[in-house]
């Protein structure tokens, strides 16, 4: 929607990231690497070459619904912190419930059905701070916090007091047979939870901007007042705001057990949540961009984790030059400002 | 008095650019010790952005201060009480849960233990030299709001200030505190302080200035020094000022008059209340949060073609009255009535859908989303119903060439339809609700405080609108804390007090002083 178009937009996100890239280079030079080589083995390996490329696009399937869910969120002013409580959640009720459907339901009605289940348990562990924030002026940021602490301990708990698949000796869920799982894509590797996650993201992009749902929720999240004012249903948005992102969070985690792991052990977590709101606010809450975002962090991620075993960088490294281009990013913005208002006012 | 003195604070080439604006023109400017210098201008004029630089807020792009003949630099608000420049500002500054005393030790060096002692002296000495009594250990939010602002005047001179600016200080008052506070104004010029009163009135300018300086558009256009003030009659001082602030142009009747607050008094045509009321409030109450003021039992009557003005100092229930009306609030008991029809539990939405419709006085507060386009908040209310909408599904091309049309019909100033809204001006966002809340299908308006902060030819064009929407058959109510405002516009006028409404009277124009006893709560 901005009006400056889009070569000023790729200079105002490129430059950040350029500039992350150069300070990062510094840090790897004090800690006695060569950085042009471990910028160019996570390219290599995380984007340039087949496999890589593979395990890019399918770890972005998760982080992209995880995406949608946040966009929603954030552009209705609820900042829904509690990702790793619902997406653990839901994915460790999904590993307890696909293996069992597979028993007796066609494999497409399980996946189906494992799906909705996944988002219904999303949602439902939304449900305490949506009520606290309906009812009672309750700030979400603290409540959402807290639920996925529960969340993540009660995963623990289900797994081990519930779902402990008697076969195995390690606390983990039964498992769902590989060929029960996400079809994959042609002859690769990428499962069809990519295919799921990025209509997701062009749906809430679509939700978002073209129509009145949410034109309404973005006006709550503007300026709750005018939302009032206007006479906007605040309690009925606030429970759908926070269902129907718990829901999309709750789905990333059902397509990473049915695309990818087919079990959850105990103590899984690969908090993706907090990797993923800075990706989000680097979009500017926007669909399309997220999509470009998580792609070059999915490549960042895979690439380094590499790197690490081979380079012998921490795989760390990934989440500073995350937020080297987020301090960037403000740097730019903000002297950007300055100029603009030195313009005008010459 | 004597012009050979020197000045207390002179402005040498002032000026203050902001973005799009030059707020403050190359300003030269001399305040006295002793005298009351009332410095006049319109919204916009510039009045604030020199307070900010007197008080240190902000610092001059050129030009040059002088204190007492030495130049001077005002760095901060602190810089600026160090100087001996105090200045109370247009709304309340004060700590309402501490009292008086603690409010006014607050400014102290944070290594030197609060003398009570020593601050009951000092507070002694200025009470009675302002000629004020107020208990010193009283919270300060249990204090009137006139006695709030005399504490801010002790605390502006707590720390011997020699110059005291007041900012639009008579905003907050009835017309008995703005007598009070021009006795205070008085004592402290023969206490041999400079002060400062800023107004947007050209009767208080003349009724408590010595001497009066114009500002329009940032610059200064003129100034009656005391001398000739002195000579003057109230008559000649108003050509003048009006001289000095229209020139020659011709076109500026309406505006003096708005100017001087003396519009057309009360309406032509009487109204006739002999059939339903069109709007009906029967015993409403609400319940009140921490610092708000309720409704007690409100009871009220609208009929179709009349003007209702409701009268009040800020603070006295008059934003729950306009949020029950607008359905932006639920009742805790009454009824309200819609062509004798209950509506009192219904929404917003469905409010206006009966032609209710609320101008709230918090334009980017709550009216608009300023981030949002002009497009979208023309349509703000609307959102999700058809035609502009279909299936839920925003038609953005319709709303664009709506919004294109208004823009042209209501002579809304902005680049374009997807123009933030946050980028235009103050009269053209009033503009903006003003398209958006004057539908054709409208026949009740609540306008709170319609005019508040606009600048003279928006005030008079939202007035205008206001009394074509009353032509119209509406029937509108106008809450405004300008009696002037509602001798213009209504014909009944209520007054509110503290939640209730005290008494109505018809609009004859001519009954200032008992509305005014009425504002302080005394019976009709």
């Amino acid at each position: 929607m901005s009006a400056e178009g889009l070569p000023a937009a790729v200079l105002r996100v490129g430059l950040p990231i350029l500039l992350a890239f150069a300070a990062g280079a510094l840090i790897l030079l004090a800690l006695g690497k060569n950085p042009l080589d471990y910028y160019a083995f996570v390219f290599r390996r995380g984007l340039l070459s087949w496999a890589g490329l593979q395990e890019t696009i399918t770890r972005s399937a998760p982080l992209l619904l995880i995406a949608a869910g946040l966009i929603v969120a954030f552009r209705a002013g609820i900042w829904n912190l509690g990702v790793d409580g619902q997406f653990l959640l839901a994915a460790v009720v999904c590993a307890a419930v696909a293996p069992w459907l597979i028993g007796f339901l066609p494999r497409w009605l399980t996946l189906v059905s494992s799906l909705i289940v996944a988002a219904l348990v999303g949602a439902s562990w939304s449900l305490v701070p949506a009520l606290l924030k309906a009812r009672y002026g309750v700030n979400e940021i603290i409540t959402t916090l807290m639920m996925s602490f529960l969340g993540i301990s009660l995963a623990n708990v289900l797994i081990k007091a519930a779902f402990w698949d008697p076969a195995t000796t390690v606390p983990q869920t039964r498992t769902l047979p590989v060929a029960s799982r996400l079809p994959r894509l042609f002859d690769t590797t990428i499962h069809f939870g990519i295919v799921i996650a990025v209509v997701a993201i062009l749906f809430v992009h679509f939700v978002m901007t073209r129509t009145a749902f949410g034109l309404k929720l973005r006006i709550v999240g503007a300026n709750p007042h005018a939302a009032v004012h206007a006479g906007l249903p605040m309690a009925p948005l606030t429970f759908a705001t926070f269902a129907l992102s718990a829901a999309l969070i709750g789905m990333g985690g059902a397509i990473e057990i049915l695309g990818v792991h087919g079990t959850v052990r105990a103590d899984w977590n690969p908090a993706y949540g907090l990797l993923v709101i800075p990706l989000v606010f680097l979009a500017r809450f926007n669909g399309l961009g997220s999509i470009v975002f998580v792609l070059f962090f999915a490549a960042l991620q895979i690439g380094g984790e590499s790197a690490a075993r081979r380079l012998d960088v921490p795989h760390y490294y990934v989440l500073l030059l995350v937020s080297l281009v987020l301090l960037f990013l403000a740097i730019v913005e903000y002297l950007d400002q300055q100029s603009s208002r030195r313009r005008v006012a010459a | 008095m004597s012009e050979a003195s020197t000045p207390a604070i002179s402005l040498k080439g002032v000026t203050k650019r902001f973005p799009g604006v030059v707020a403050n023109d190359a300003i030269t400017l001399d305040f006295f010790s002793g005298e009351i210098h009332a410095l006049l201008g319109e919204n916009g004029a510039g009045k604030s952005t020199l307070i900010g630089l007197l008080a240190g807020m902000q610092q001059p792009d050129e030009g040059s201060f002088e204190l007492f003949g030495r130049p001077a630099r005002i760095l901060s608000p602190r810089d600026s009480l160090d100087r001996g420049i105090g200045t109370v500002f247009q709304h309340v500054l004060l700590v309402p849960s501490l009292s008086v005393l603690e409010n006014l030790m607050l400014g102290g060096s944070w290594w030197r233990p609060l003398g009570r002692e020593g601050a009951l002296r000092t507070f002694g000495e200025l009470a009675a030299m302002l000629g004020v009594t107020i208990d010193p250990d009283a919270p300060v939010g249990r204090l009137e709001l006139g006695q709030q602002q005399q504490v801010e005047i002790i605390r502006a001179l707590w720390r011997d200030a020699k110059v005291l600016i007041l900012d639009e200080p008579t905003s907050m008052l009835t017309p008995q505190g703005v007598e009070d506070l021009g006795r205070v104004m008085r004592r402290l010029k023969e206490g041999g302080v400079a002060v400062i009163f800023i107004t947007h009135k050209l009767r208080e300018a003349y009724a408590f200035g010595d001497r009066i300086s114009v500002l329009r558009l940032g610059r200064l256009v003129g100034a009656v020094p005391p001398e000739r003030l002195e000579r003057m009659s109230e008559l000649e001082v108003t050509d003048e000022v009006i001289r000095l602030m229209f020139g020659q142009d011709k076109s500026y009747g309406d505006m003096a008059e708005t100017l001087l607050g003396r519009g057309h008094r009360g309406r032509l045509n009487p109204v006739n209340r002999s059939g339903r009321p069109l709007l009906e409030l029967v015993d409403v109450s609400t319940a009140a949060e921490m610092g708000e003021c309720a409704l007690k039992s409100l009871s009220l009557a609208l009929w179709p073609g009349e003007v209702v003005g409701i009268a009040g100092v800020d603070g006295n229930g008059q934003k729950h009255l306009a949020e029950v009306l607008a359905g932006q609030r639920p009742v805790a008991s009454g009824r309200m009535l819609i062509e004798e029809v209950d509506v009192t539990t219904e929404g917003v939405g469905a409010r206006r859908r009966r032609g209710l419709s609320y101008i709230t006085d918090e334009r980017l507060g709550e009216g608009t989303v300023s981030s949002m386009s002009v497009a979208t908040n023309l349509v703000l209310k609307e959102v999700g119903r058809p035609p502009l909408w279909r299936s839920g599904v925003t038609l953005w091309e319709r709303i664009h060439e709506s919004a294109r049309e208004q823009i042209v019909r209501h002579d809304i100033r902005t680049p374009s339809e997807r123009t933030p809204l946050g980028r235009l001006s103050g009269g053209n966002i009033q503009k903006v609700l003003l398209a958006r809340e004057l539908g054709e299908a409208m026949r009740i308006a609540v306008f709170n405080k319609p005019t508040y902060g606009l600048d003279l030819q928006n005030t008079n064009l939202a007035r205008q609108r206001i009394r074509e929407s009353a032509a119209r058959g509406m029937a509108t109510l106008v809450i405004s804390t300008e009696l002037d405002e509602l001798f213009e516009l209504a014909d009944r006028i209520a007054v509110m007090f503290q939640g209730r409404l005290v008494g109505i009277v018809e609009n004859s124009g001519e009954d200032e002083e008992r509305i005014g006893r009425m504002m302080t709560g005394a019976a009709a």
